[in-house]
């Protein structure tokens, strides 16, 4: 293995961890649909999003309309459009490669490629495209875990959808930890709740996002004094 | 079931839409400073839209039994706990998730 590949494999152990085992449910869920492992594969690879992948289980199930589906995705990853401002000029410089990290920015990549310190002597960009990489290859194989051992397993698999739901919990969590304003975290919790009771749990989505970005607007100046503090 | 080509075609438009918004920023502010609010947005949404993918999984809760909402609350605060306590990611997730499985499937099995 090469330095590049080292670092990258060393970086992405806790998204192993965490990738592999909602890959599995992801897969074991498309699995107890009826669905061949190609198809989770195929989403897995072309649709890349973890939430994202789990919401798309209810459009194949429910059968709704294609307009519906691309509002939905629109909404529910939105959040996407933000990740790519940190890297503009960083993917930029890798040419060919830029393409592939663009569709691979995950909420997970995404974090880890802004906590990594370009080193001297090796091909930073070997790096993070090797980041990109592994992740998605962690998420290939637990789709196909689960979607194979699905057939075997002969244990019953009702809750382990909850394993998405400890996921942002528990991402939930280490951003609290390292933000220094927790303003952006209430803000996202309140709204949310606030816009469940009020629109219900079909309809909540679109008016928290927008008042979301309306009250961090409206806080701006607070949370970037508290950010600049220490 | 859908059919096939329903399916692809479900999984397509799911993967342009995505695709469109995570290539966005690319093609807005290639070439030119990205404006100052929106950078600011860019660092603030990320937990606002964490706590708020928390709550959608919750979307479906209902208070008018048990089962409806007691499996969920109590193994979030098994996950928080564990995470908090030992910051393992696999631990947190899996050890949640198994008690959550244990808790639909045994204590407050719907059969």
């Amino acid at each position: 293995m090469k330095t590049e590949q080292k670092i990258a494999f060393q970086k992405t152990l806790p998204v192993m961890a965490g990738y592999l085992s909602i890959g599995i449910a992801f897969g074991l869920l498309m699995q107890n649909m009826g669905y061949h492992v190609f198809w989770a594969l195929l989403i897995s690879l072309v649709l890349y999003a973890g939430s994202m992948q789990f919401v798309l289980l209810q459009f194949l199930s429910g059968g709704v309309s294609l307009l519906t589906v691309a509002v939905m995705t629109l909404l529910v990853n939105s959040r996407h459009m933000f990740y790519g401002l940190s890297f503009i000029d960083t993917f930029r410089q890798m040419k060919k490669k830029s393409l592939y990290m663009i569709h691979s920015l995950t909420d997970e990549t995404y974090s880890l490629l802004c906590s990594y310190e370009p080193k001297e002597g090796i091909d930073n960009q070997k790096v993070r495209f090797y980041i990109s990489l592994y992740d998605h290859i962690y998420w290939l194989i637990g789709t196909a875990l689960g979607s194979l051992a699905g057939t075997w397993i002969p244990f019953d698999t009702t809750g382990i959808d909850f394993a998405m739901t400890a996921l942002f919990t528990v991402i939930f969590i280490d951003q609290w930890k390292s933000a220094k304003s927790h303003i952006p975290a209430i803000t996202g919790l309140v709204t949310g709740i606030g816009c469940l009771l009020a629109f219900g749990p079909d309809r909540f989505l679109p008016p928290t996002l927008l008042l979301s970005v309306a009250v961090l607007l409206a806080c701006k100046n607070i949370v970037q004094k508290k950010d600049q503090e220490e | 079931m859908l059919s096939s080509a329903q399916t692809f075609a479900v999984i397509l438009t799911a993967t342009v839409c995505t695709f469109f918004l995570r290539a966005l920023p690319f093609a807005l502010f290639a070439g030119r400073e990205i404006p100052v609010p929106i950078q600011y947005l860019g660092k603030t949404l990320p937990p606002a839209v964490m706590a708020l993918l928390v709550v959608y999984c919750f979307k479906s809760t209902t208070v008018s039994s048990l089962a409806g909402f007691l499996p969920q609350f109590l193994c979030v605060a098994v996950v928080a706990m564990l995470h908090l306590w030992k910051g393992n990611t696999l631990l947190s997730i899996f050890g949640g998730t198994i008690c959550y499985m244990f808790l639909v499937q045994v204590v407050f099995s719907a059969s």
